[in-house]
C-alpha cells in the first residue's frame, strides 16, 4: 500500500480515462500533496468560516455581552425576538427596502441590457454604466448625501426649477427607504445589466431571425422570446442580488443611521447596534441566525424556480 | 443591420441619460471638491466649481491649520488622510497577495489533483458561500478580540487573507480547462506539483488571476463593516472608516461639503484610476461572476 502510493504519479492523473478501474492501489491518489497545497485555504475556512457558523448559532441561545463568558439561556433571545417590536420593524422596513430596491434595479438592467444589445456593445458604454459598483458603498453613500440634501443639494435644486417644493430625501420617514434603496439602485443596476447583457448574448441569433421571419414586432419578441430565454440568466441575477440587497448596512451607516424614527433601521443595521453599541452579543446572534435562515429560504426558492427553468433553452 | 427608426433614436437617447446620470455624481463629486465651502451654498447649481480652490484637499490632508480649516467651514478636528490612505494600500495589498495565492493553491488541488473526499470537500467550501457574512462576523470579532488583534492590522487582515470560497471557485474553474498533456508532459520531465503549479499553472492563468486580484482589491478597499468593528484606532483606520468618522464630525448646521467630497474623492481615485486601467479585463469578467 505504502509503496504504490509514492510511486510516480504519472499513471493516475489520466482522469479516469485509463483502462484499469479506480481500486485500491489508487485510492489516495495525490492525497498528500492536495493536503499542502489545501493547507492554507483550510486553516482560513475552518477558522474563520466553520468555527465562527457553529460558535454563532451556539451564541444565539446564551446572554454574551463579551465581558464575560457566554450563559446558556435556552430560547429566551428567541422568545424575546418575537416580542421585540424594533425587531419586527427592522423587518419590514428591510423587506421594504428589498422590494423597491430589486424591483426597481432588476426593471432598469433589463431595459439598459436591451438597449445595449441592440444599439452598441461598444466596452466604453459597459464600463462606464459598471463604474458606481467599482467605488464603496460608503463613498457613493456620500456622494447622493451631498446631492440629495434638502437646502443646497443639486438634486432639490433641480426639483426646484420644475416647480417642485423640496423634498427632505433623508429626514421624511417615508421618502428615507425609497431614497437609499434609490442610492443602491444606481450604485448596483449597471452591475445587473451587464449580468443580463451576458445572458442576452446567449441567447442563438437563429431564434430571433425565426421571429423575424414570421412578422413578429419588437415588443411582442421582448416578451415571447427574450424574457422566457432569459429566466435562467434573471432567477439567477436575482439569487445574487436578493441576497445582496439584504445585507443593507454601509448606506445606512453612514446616511440616516437607522433614523428618522426607526424608518431606516434594517435589520443588519440593528444586529450591529445590538452587537456593538449595546453589547448584547446572544441576542445579536440570534437575530443573525435567523437572518441567515429566511436567506437560506429565499435562495431555496428561487434555485428552485431556476431548476424548473431549465427546459426553457433546449 | 436595422434602418434608423423612431425607436432606435429614443434609445440613443435613453442610453445617453443613463450615461448622464451615471457620471454626473461623480462630476459633481469633483466640482464640490475644488469648491470654497463658506461659496458653495451661495450658489448651489453652479455648474463649475465655486471659487474653484485647494483649500478642503489640504484640510482634508492635514496641510491646513486649524484655525485655516475652520475659516473655510471644516471642523477643525484633526484628520490625516495620507495615513487612512496607507491604511487602505496595507490592507488591501496584503489582502490581496494572501487570499489569491492561496486561493490558487487550493484551487490546484481541487481541480488538477486526485483525492478521495475532493468533490465533497470543495461542496463544503462552496456551501460557505451561503451563510451570511453577519452571521460568522459577531464571533470572528470575539475571536479577534480574544486573540488581542482589536486595532491591530493582522485583526482587519486574517479574516479574508487565507481564501474565499468564491475565489477558489473562479481560479478552479479556469485551472480545470488546462490541458492535462502538458501536464503530463512536464512530469515525465520530472517535474513536482510545485514546479508544475508555479511554472506551468500559475503562468498559463495569468490573466485570470490578475482579474481576480483586481477584483479582491476593489472589494477589499471598499470594504466598510469588518474594519469599522476592528480597526477604529487612528493609527489602522482605513479610508471607507475615516469617511464615515469624518462625515460624523463635520459640523452639523454649514456641514463642510467642500471637505467630505474632497476626501471622498481621495478615497475613490485610487478605485477610479484601477478601473481606468482595467476597465476592459473587470467589465468583461461581470459575465462570469454572476452566472456561475
Amino acid at each position: 500500500m505504502t509503496a504504490t502510493t509514492n510511486a510516480p504519479p504519472t499513471r493516475k492523473r489520466s482522469h479516469g480515462e485509463s483502462a484499469a478501474p479506480p481500486g485500491k492501489r489508487r485510492s489516495l491518489g495525490d492525497l498528500k500533496v492536495a493536503m499542502i497545497f489545501l493547507a492554507p485555504a483550510t486553516l482560513g475556512f475552518v477558522v474563520f468560516y466553520i468555527w465562527p457558523t457553529l460558535r454563532g448559532a451556539y451564541l444565539s441561545f446564551t446572554e454574551y455581552s463579551l465581558l464575560s463568558a457566554p450563559k446558556f439561556n435556552g430560547l429566551a433571545n428567541y422568545e424575546r425576538m418575537v416580542q421585540d417590536s424594533f425587531f419586527w420593524n427592522a423587518l419590514v422596513v428591510t423587506v421594504e427596502y428589498v422590494v423597491i430596491n430589486i424591483g426597481v434595479q432588476t426593471v432598469l438592467a433589463v431595459a439598459i441590457a436591451m438597449v445595449m444589445y441592440r444599439l452598441t456593445k461598444s466596452i466604453t458604454v459597459r464600463a462606464i454604466i459598471l463604474a458606481p459598483y467599482l467605488v464603496a458603498n460608503v463613498v457613493v453613500a456620500l456622494v447622493w448625501y451631498w446631492m440629495l440634501d434638502f437646502q443646497v443639494g443639486i438634486v432639490n435644486q433641480g426639483l426646484g426649477w420644475l416647480g417642485i417644493d423640496p423634498v427632505a430625501f433623508f429626514g421624511d420617514s417615508h421618502w428615507a427607504i425609497p431614497t437609499v434603496a434609490g442610492i443602491n439602485v444606481w450604485r448596483h443596476m449597471g452591475y445587473t445589466a451587464l449580468l443580463v447583457f451576458a445572458g442576452l448574448q446567449m441567447i442563438p441569433a437563429y431564434v430571433y431571425e425565426a421571429a423575424e421571419v414570421d412578422g413578429s414586432t419588437e415588443w411582442k419578441t421582448f416578451w415571447r422570446i427574450t424574457l422566457p430565454l432569459l429566466r435562467p440568466v434573471l432567477v439567477m441575477v436575482l439569487v445574487v442580488t436578493m441576497i445582496g440587497s439584504f445585507q443593507i448596512f454601509d448606506t445606512v451607516a453612514v446616511t440616516t443611521q437607522g433614523g428618522p424614527i426607526n424608518a431606516t433601521r434594517v435589520i443588519y443595521y440593528y444586529i450591529y447596534e445590538r452587537a456593538f453599541t449595546r453589547f448584547d452579543f446572544g441576542y445579536a446572534s440570534a437575530m443573525a441566525l435567523v437572518l441567515f435562515a429566511i436567506l437560506a429560504i429565499v435562495s431555496l426558492v428561487q434555485l428552485r424556480l431556476l431548476r424548473a427553468k431549465e427546459s426553457d433553452l433546449a | 443591420m436595422r434602418r434608423m427608426s423612431v425607436g432606435r433614436t429614443v434609445c440613443w437617447v435613453l442610453l445617453f441619460v443613463l450615461l448622464i446620470v451615471t457620471l454626473f455624481p461623480f462630476y459633481w463629486m469633483l466640482r464640490t471638491a475644488f469648491s470654497d465651502n463658506t461659496q458653495l451654498p451661495g450658489h448651489p447649481s453652479s455648474l463649475l466649481p465655486v471659487e474653484s480652490t485647494l483649500g478642503a484637499f489640504k484640510r482634508v490632508l492635514g496641510l491646513a491649520t486649524i484655525e485655516e480649516a475652520q475659516a473655510q467651514g471644516g471642523s477643525g478636528a484633526a484628520v490625516n488622510f495620507w495615513l487612512y490612505l496607507r491604511n487602505s494600500l496595507v490592507v488591501a495589498t496584503v489582502t490581496t497577495v494572501c487570499q489569491v495565492f492561496f486561493s490558487a493553491m487550493a484551487a490546484y488541488a481541487f481541480a488538477r489533483l486526485r483525492w478521495p473526499g475532493r468533490d465533497k470537500v470543495f461542496a463544503l467550501f462552496l456551501a460557505a458561500l451561503m451563510v451570511p457574512p453577519i452571521f460568522t462576523t459577531l464571533p470572528n470579532f470575539v475571536l479577534i478580540k480574544n486573540l488581542g488583534l482589536l486595532n491591530s492590522f493582522a485583526g482587519i487582515i486574517l479574516p479574508g487573507a487565507f481564501m474565499t470560497p468564491f475565489a477558489i471557485f473562479f481560479l478552479r474553474q479556469f485551472f480545470l480547462g488546462i490541458n492535462r498533456e502538458l501536464e503530463e508532459a512536464a512530469m515525465i520531465d520530472g517535474a513536482g506539483h510545485r514546479r508544475i503549479f508555479f511554472g506551468l499553472i500559475i503562468p498559463m492563468s495569468a490573466a485570470p488571476i490578475a482579474t481576480l486580484a483586481i477584483l479582491t482589491y476593489i472589494n477589499s478597499w471598499n470594504d466598510y463593516f469588518w474594519p469599522l468593528l476592528v480597526g477604529q484606532q487612528e493609527n489602522v483606520r482605513v479610508l471607507t472608516v475615516a469617511l464615515g468618522v469624518f462625515r460624523s464630525q463635520t459640523p452639523q448646521g454649514g456641514p463642510d461639503w467642500a471637505g467630505l467630497m474632497a476626501a471622498t474623492l481621495i478615497a475613490a481615485l485610487p478605485m477610479i484610476i484601477l478601473f481606468l486601467a482595467f476597465a476592459k479585463r473587470i467589465t468583461n469578467s461581470i459575465g462570469f461572476s454572476g452566472i456561475k
